[in-house]
């Protein structure tokens, strides 16, 4: 019974005390929710496959504490970008902006399903004039016959 | 003829874009500091704890700021390379220990050889982000007006210093 009375009150405090370790780690919810984010959409340069949000290096570890201070400072989401970009370039964003350099990467795939519309139209086009079947003109029809009758003829 | 020649072609085309593709290689991501001024900065000096250094006294030279730290594997690949160019006395070296230990940056100077005429210290990584470092070592040709010129991502290599850096440094030092 000792034992028990020992055990439950060790289930009650310790989950208290965890939770204020927690607490320790994300100083501010608010804030953290908002630098996962924005975090998320942010490539991060050492392991180029990962989000900022998802990666575990050193380097990704620096940059979420820098949006975390600036977000502290009232930055907004935008300042936050602009100041990543301006040290990194737009690598680091995975939604590459709008911009002449960028046209082909966010306008080639619909030139080439305009230019693979096309192609595919004149080719219907053309098939549908191969498979048409020719009208035959009179003699032919007449020919045909003949042909059908003598071949009965042979048959029979 | 068509019907054969146009696949054909369409898989040259796609052959050398991949070829293209395959040679790229996505670690070398251009800076955008290139042609900028090079980010101030105020930092302890590695050597003397009590000084500091600011990229404002390096105003009216040409110099190079090496980005190392003693947990660097690459750095001590390209660390002889420095050595000897600081020795050449061309360019002046300086030292950016990036979030490194200044006891164990002390030793490694030590054992490899100590190239810069100073070495500042970056123990949180806050001034490597404002020159865009994301992979040590890293080294920048700055110019007389503080200006970014070049940036090698990785360690300096032969190649590197005879075909680039050292003829951009000549250029500039004009």
């Amino acid at each position: 019974m000792k034992k028990f009375a020992l055990l439950l009150a060790l289930m009650l405090v310790l989950p208290s005390s965890w939770a204020k370790e927690a607490a320790l780690v994300a100083e501010d919810p608010e804030i953290e929710r908002r630098m996962i984010h924005l975090s998320e959409d942010l490539r991060c340069l050492v392991c180029q496959n990962e989000s900022l949000a998802g990666s575990r290096a050193d380097f990704a570890n620096d940059l979420r504490r820098e949006i975390r201070e600036q977000m502290k400072d009232n930055k907004s989401d935008k300042e936050i970008v602009d100041f990543l970009v301006a040290r990194y370039g737009d690598f680091v964003l995975y939604r590459p902006p709008v911009k002449p350099t960028t046209f082909l990467l966010w306008f080639g795939p619909f030139v080439f399903l305009a230019a693979g519309a096309i192609l595919l139209f004149f080719y219907l086009k053309r098939r549908r004039r191969q498979i048409e079947d020719p009208a035959l003109s009179e003699t032919q029809r007449q020919q045909a016959e003949a042909l059908l009758k003598d071949s009965k003829g042979n048959n029979a | 003829m068509m019907r054969y020649l146009l696949p054909l072609v369409a898989f040259s085309v796609l052959v050398v874009f991949l070829l293209i593709g395959l040679n790229l290689n996505p670690r070398q991501v251009p800076s955008p500091l290139i042609g900028k001024p090079a980010p101030e900065f105020q930092l302890q000096q590695l050597q003397d704890s009590d000084k500091t250094l600011t990229s404002k006294e390096n105003l009216g030279k040409v110099w190079l700021l090496n980005v190392w730290a003693s947990w660097c594997v690459s750095c001590r690949e390209e660390h002889p390379l420095l050595v000897e160019l600081a020795k050449s006395g061309i360019v002046p070296v300086y030292g950016l220990n990036y979030k490194d230990e200044r006891d164990l940056a002390l030793q490694w100077l030590k054992q490899f050889g100590d190239p810069y005429t100073v070495s500042i210290r970056d123990p949180e990584g806050r001034t490597g982000i404002d020159y865009g470092v994301y992979g040590v070592p890293e080294t920048y040709v700055i110019d007389k007006n503080g200006v970014i010129r070049y940036k090698q991502i990785g360690p300096v290599t032969v190649e590197a210093l005879e075909t680039k850096i050292l003829p951009l440094v000549k250029e500039l030092q004009g």
